[in-house]
C-alpha cells in the first residue's frame, strides 16, 4: 500500500503500540493484560508498518527472524519452569524475589513467573509476525 | 559372508554379557530349588500403582536360563555365522537388546513392566527378523511379524488394566493370590479373551499362525533363539504366569486345550510339506507351542509336568536343529531337503550334534525327547474329557514330528548326496559347533539323569504353578510297560512309516494345501483392502477443497453433539428472558446484522468486516459480562484477523464468480440453522446445570495470597496452570512454523 499518510503516521503508531504492549505484559498479573494480549498488541504494531512500509523494512526493522523470537519465547518459557525445579519445587511452580520488602509493603516483585509470561509475550509475538511476513511475501 | 576374519570385541561383548547373566542365574537355582523365591522392586509410577518389580521363581527362573544360556551360544554362533558382515554391530545390538527385553519380560513381576517388556520383545524382533532389509520378503515377514503381535499386544494392555483393576492391584504376586475372586468375577471373561488375543498371536497359535514361519526369512541364529527358546515362547510363558489366577474355567480349558491341538496336529502336517529346512523347523516349532498351550489348559499334576518337561527338551533341541540347519546353510550353501545328502563324512560333528538333537525331538530313549514324550501321553491321558482325541492328537502330531526329524537332521548327513551342492561341505568352524553340541548334549545327559533336571528346575517350575511340588510327577526313563510306553511304540512305527513315505505324501499334501484357504494370502488381501479403504476414505474427506473440509467438520459437531442431546438430554427449559437489559439486546442485535450481512454480501472484503462486526460484538458481550481479558483477546484475535484475510484477499477472486453459489446455499443455510441451533440449546443446557464453583472459588482465595497476583485469569495462565500453558505456546509455535513452511514451498504460478 502506498500511502505517506499511512506511512508517516503508523512510524509513531507502530513505536506507541509496542510500548503500549510491555505496558499490559508487565501489568498482567494484577489488571487485565498479560503475556498473551501484550504479544498479539506488539504484533499489531509491526504488522501495521509492514502494510504501510512493506515486508522488507519491517523486516529490517525487526532484526531478528520471527521464527527465533518465537522459538526464544518457548525456551524462555521453559526455563522459566525448570527453574523450579532447581529450588526444590515442582515444575513450573512460580518462584520470588521481593526487593526492599517492608512489614506493609511487598517492594518490587520479581517472578520466575513474569520470565514466563515473557515467553508468552515473545511466541505469540513471533509467530504472528512470522505467518503475517510468509504471507504478504508470498502475495 | 564367508569372511573368516572375526569381528573383534563387538561380538564378544554379548557373549560375555549372556554368559555372565546365565551364571548368575544359574547361582540362584539352589535357593530357588528350595521353594524361596526372590523378589526386588523399585518405585517406577507410584501414584498409578506401577513398578518396577522383578520376581523369580521355579518358572521364571526356568525361561531366564533358557534365554541366557541359549543366547549365549546364539551370540558365539552369529559372531561366526555374520563374520565380517558390515552390519554385525547393528546385528549384535538388536540381539543383545531383545535377550535382555526378553529376560526382562520373563523376570517382571508388574504387569505394566512386563507389557514394556513385552512391547520391547515385539520391536527388537521386528528389528531382527528385518535384518535383511534388502529383500521385499525380509521387509514383508518383519512388517508382518509386528502387525500380528503388536496388534495383539494392544489387546493385551487392554486386559492387563483390566486384570489390574479387578484384583486391585498390577503386581503378578498379588493377582496370582486373588485366583478365586478373579474367576468370580464379571469382567473375567473379557480379562482371558483379550489376554488370550495377545498370548495366542505372540506364540502362533492357529489362526495367527501364518507370521512365524515367515519370519524365517531372519539369519539363522536368529531363527534359532526367537523360535527356540524365546519370542514364541513369552505367549506360552503369560500363559503358565496367569495360570494359577486364571486357570480351572472351562472357558480356559476349552480355548488352550482347542487351539492346542489344532495348531499342533495342524503344523506338523504342514511341516512335513515344507522342501526348505528351516521352514520344517518352523512349522513344528508351531507344533511345540501348540502343545505346550494344550498342557496349560489343564491342573493335573502330569499336564503341568509335562509342560515343564516339554519346554526345556523342546528348546534343547529345537535351538540344537537351527542352529545346525545354519551350519549346513553355511558350509554347502543350500538348505533343500531334496539336494543335500552325504554330510555325514564331511561334516561329522554337525552329524553328531545333529542326530543327537533329532533323536531327542523323535523321542527316542534315552533321551530328554523321550521322557517328555511319555509325560506327555501321561498328561493327555489325565485330562478329564476326551483324554483318548487328544492322545490320539498327540500320537498324530509326534509322530510326524519323527518324520520331520528325520528329514531334517538324518537324510542330509546318511544318505548318498543327489544332485551338485553349491559349495563343497567342510566343517563348521568351533563357535559355531559349540551351540549345537552342547544343546544335543544336554538332552542326552538329562535323559540319563533326569533327577538333576527334576530337581533344579521341573520342581521349581510345577512349584509355581500349582503351588506345591507335591504334584509333580517324576521323570524317569522306565517307567514299566504302561498306556504311554504303549502309545510311545505305536508313535515310532507310524513316524517311521511317514519317513518312509514321506515323498509321495509331501506332493499329496502340496496338492491339498494348494486348496485349503491360505491364510499368508489372505493377510495379504486384508491388509490391501486396508490400505484401499484408507485411500478412499481420504479422497472423500480429505478432498482439498476448503469448503468440503469445512462442511464436514460442522457436520461431525452437529451429528456428535446434536445426536447426544436427541437420544440423551431432555429438552433444556427456556430461561427467563424478562429482565434482559436494552444494551445487552442492542449488542445482540449488532452481532446479528453482522452475521446475516455475511451470509449475503458478494464483496469479500464485505463479508470479512461483516464477521469481524460478529467478532467484536461478541467481544463487547465479554466486556458486559465482566472477562475484560478474554475480550481484549477477542478484540486482537478479530483485528489480526481481519488484516490477515485482507491482505490474503487482495488475490483471491470475487465471491461467486460463475454463479455456482447459489446452488450450494440452500444446503449451507440448512447445515448454519442447525448448527447453530445445536449451540443455542447446547448453551441453554449448561446454563440449566447448576454451576459448580469449586474451582472459581479455590483460584479466588489462593489468588492473591499464594501466587501474588489479582488478575485470576492471568495468574491462572502463568502460575497456577503454567504447564498447560507452556503445551498451548508449543502448539502455537509448531503451527506458525508449519504454516510458515506450507506458504514458502506454495509455488507461485506464473503469470
Amino acid at each position: 500500500m502506498n500511502s505517506i499518510i499511512l506511512r508517516a503516521g503508523t512510524r509513531y503508531l507502530a513505536v506507541l503500540l509496542l510500548v503500549f504492549s510491555l505496558y499490559m505484559l508487565i501489568r498482567g498479573h494484577n489488571e487485565p493484560g498479560g503475556g498473551f494480549i501484550g504479544g498479539l498488541i506488539g504484533s499489531t504494531g509491526f504488522v501495521l508498518y509492514a502494510i504501510a512500509c512493506g515486508t522488507a523494512d519491517a523486516r529490517r526493522a525487526l532484526r531478528i527472524l520471527p521464527q527465533n523470537i518465537a522459538m526464544a519465547g518457548l525456551g524462555i518459557a521453559l526455563l522459566s519452569g525448570i527453574a523450579a525445579a532447581i529450588f526444590g519445587d515442582a515444575l513450573f511452580t512460580g518462584q520470588w524475589l521481593f526487593i526492599g520488602e517492608t512489614e506493609t509493603d511487598k517492594g518490587l516483585p520479581l517472578s520466575t513467573v513474569l520470565i514466563f509470561d515473557i515467553g508468552v509475550y515473545l511466541v505469540v509475538f513471533g509467530s504472528i509476525i512470522s505467518l503475517v511476513f510468509a504471507m504478504e511475501e508470498e502475495i | 559372508m564367508t569372511d573368516a576374519r572375526g569381528n573383534g570385541p563387538v561380538g564378544l561383548v554379548p557373549v560375555a554379557i549372556a554368559a555372565a547373566l546365565f551364571l548368575w542365574f544359574l547361582s540362584m537355582i539352589p535357593a530357588i530349588a528350595e521353594g524361596s523365591t526372590l523378589r526386588v522392586a523399585w518405585d517406577w509410577v507410584p501414584s498409578l500403582g506401577i513398578a518396577l518389580s522383578f520376581l523369580v521363581d521355579g518358572l521364571s527362573l526356568t525361561f531366564a536360563l533358557l534365554i541366557s544360556g541359549i543366547g549365549a551360544l546364539v551370540l558365539l554362533y552369529s559372531n561366526t555365522y555374520l563374520a565380517g558382515h558390515p552390519q554385525f554391530a547393528r546385528f549384535a545390538l538388536f540381539l543383545t537388546s531383545f535377550m535382555l527385553a526378553m529376560l526382562g519380560l520373563v523376570l517382571a513381576d508388574n504387569l505394566i513392566a512386563l507389557f514394556v517388556f513385552w512391547e520391547l520383545t515385539t520391536i527388537t524382533s521386528y528389528l531382527l527378523i528385518g535384518f535383511g532389509h534388502e529383500t521385499e520378503k525380509g521387509r514383508r515377514s518383519a512388517l508382518q511379524a509386528l502387525f500380528v503381535t503388536g496388534a495383539g499386544a494392544l489387546a493385551l494392555l487392554a486386559g492387563f488394566i483390566l486384570l489390574g483393576f479387578t484384583a486391585g492391584s498390577f503386581e503378578l504376586s498379588v493377582i496370582l493370590a486373588e485366583g478365586d475372586t478373579l474367576k468370580a468375577h464379571a469382567l473375567y471373561l473379557p480379562i482371558l479373551i483379550l489376554v488370550l488375543a495377545g498370548t495366542f498371536t505372540k506364540s502362533a497359535q492357529f489362526p495367527f499362525h501364518f507370521w512365524l514361519p515367515n519370519a524365517m526369512a531372519a539369519p539363522t541364529p536368529v531363527s534359532a533363539f526367537l523360535h527356540s527358546a524365546t519370542m514364541v515362547k513369552a505367549g506360552v510363558y503369560l500363559m503358565a504366569r496367569l495360570h494359577p489366577a486364571m486357570a480351572g474355567t472351562d472357558a480356559w480349558f476349552w480355548s488352550l486345550t482347542i487351539a492346542g491341538a489344532f495348531t499342533a496336529l495342524f503344523a506338523s502336517v504342514l511341516a512335513l510339506r515344507q522342501p526348505d529346512l528351516k521352514q520344517a523347523l518352523a512349522y513344528t516349532t508351531l507344533m511345540a507351542l501348540g502343545t505346550l498351550t494344550l498342557f496349560l489348559g489343564q491342573e493335573s499334576g502330569y499336564a503341568i509336568t509335562a509342560f515343564a518337561t516339554f519346554l526345556v527338551v523342546h528348546s534343547l533341541y529345537k535351538a540344537a536343529l537351527f542352529l545346525v540347519v545354519g551350519c549346513i546353510d553355511y558350509s554347502s550353501g543350500t538348505r533343500e531337503a531334496d539336494i543335500l545328502g552325504g554330510l555325514a563324512r564331511a561334516m561329522p560333528v554337525t552329524a553328531l550334534a545333529a542326530g543327537l538333537a533329532a533323536l531327542s525331538m523323535a523321542g527316542f530313549p534315552p533321551f530328554l525327547g523321550f521322557i517328555g514324550k511319555e509325560l506327555k501321553y501321561a498328561g493327555a491321558l489325565a485330562i478329564g474329557s476326551e483324554p483318548l482325541l487328544v492322545a490320539a492328537a498327540l500320537v498324530a502330531a509326534n509322530a510326524l514330528m519323527l518324520a520331520v526329524a528325520g528329514v531334517v537332521a538324518f537324510r542330509p548327513f546318511w544318505r548318498p548326496a543327489r544332485g551338485m551342492l553349491p559349495r563343497t561341505p567342510k566343517e563348521a568352524p568351533w563357535p559355531m559347533l559349540a551351540g549345537p553340541v552342547i544343546l544335543a548334549a544336554l538332552g542326552a545327559l538329562f535323559g540319563l539323569q533326569p533327577d538333576i533336571l527334576q530337581i533344579a528346575l521341573i520342581d521349581p517350575t510345577v512349584a509355581a504353578l500349582l503351588g506345591s511340588t507335591e504334584d509333580a510327577k517324576e521323570l524317569k526313563l522306565w517307567a514299566g510297560v504302561n498306556l504311554p510306553l504303549i502309545l510311545s511304540v505305536m508313535t515310532v512305527a507310524l513316524g517311521l512309516a511317514l519317513y518312509v513315505f514321506h515323498r509321495g505324501l509331501r506332493a499329496a499334501l502340496a496338492r491339498a494345501d494348494a486348496a485349503a484357504p491360505n491364510f499368508d494370502r489372505g493377510w495379504d488381501r486384508f491388509l490391501g483392502g486396508l490400505k484401499g479403504f484408507a485411500a478412499w476414505q481420504t479422497r472423500t474427506i480429505q478432498t482439498g477443497v476448503l469448503r468440503r473440509y469445512i462442511f464436514l467438520t460442522f457436520a461431525t459437531v452437529l451429528l456428535a453433539i446434536g445426536g447426544t442431546m436427541v437420544l440423551r438430554m431432555p429438552f433444556p427449559a427456556m430461561p427467563d428472558l424478562s429482565d434482559v437489559s436494552w444494551k445487552n439486546v442492542a449488542l445482540m442485535l449488532v452481532t446479528i446484522a453482522g452475521a446475516v450481512l455475511t451470509a449475503v454480501t458478494r464483496s469479500r472484503i464485505g463479508a470479512m468486516a461483516a464477521l469481524g462486526v460478529v467478532g467484536i460484538g461478541v467481544a463487547m458481550i465479554f466486556i458486559v459480562f465482566g472477562a475484560p481479558d478474554v475480550a481484549i483477546t477477542q478484540l486482537l484475535v478479530e483485528t489480526l484477523v481481519v488484516v490477515l484475510v485482507a491482505v490474503a484477499l487482495l488475490r483471491l477472486p470475487t465471491l461467486d464468480p460463475a454463479g455456482t453459489r447459489q446452488k450450494r446455499r440452500i444446503g449451507d443455510a440448512i447445515m448454519a440453522g442447525l448448527v447453530g441451533l445445536v449451540v443455542t440449546l447446547t448453551l441453554l443446557a449448561v446454563i440449566d446445570t447448576p454451576f459448580d464453583r469449586r474451582l472459581t472459588d479455590y483460584f479466588e482465595v489462593t489468588s492473591w495470597p499464594e501466587a501474588f497476583g489479582r488478575n485470576i485469569v492471568n495468574v491462572i495462565l502463568v502460575d497456577f496452570r503454567a504447564l498447560d500453558t507452556f503445551g498451548e505456546i508449543a502448539v502455537v509455535v509448531i503451527a506458525a512454523l508449519s504454516a510458515y513452511a506450507l506458504l514458502r514451498t506454495t509455488t507461485k504460478a506464473k503469470p
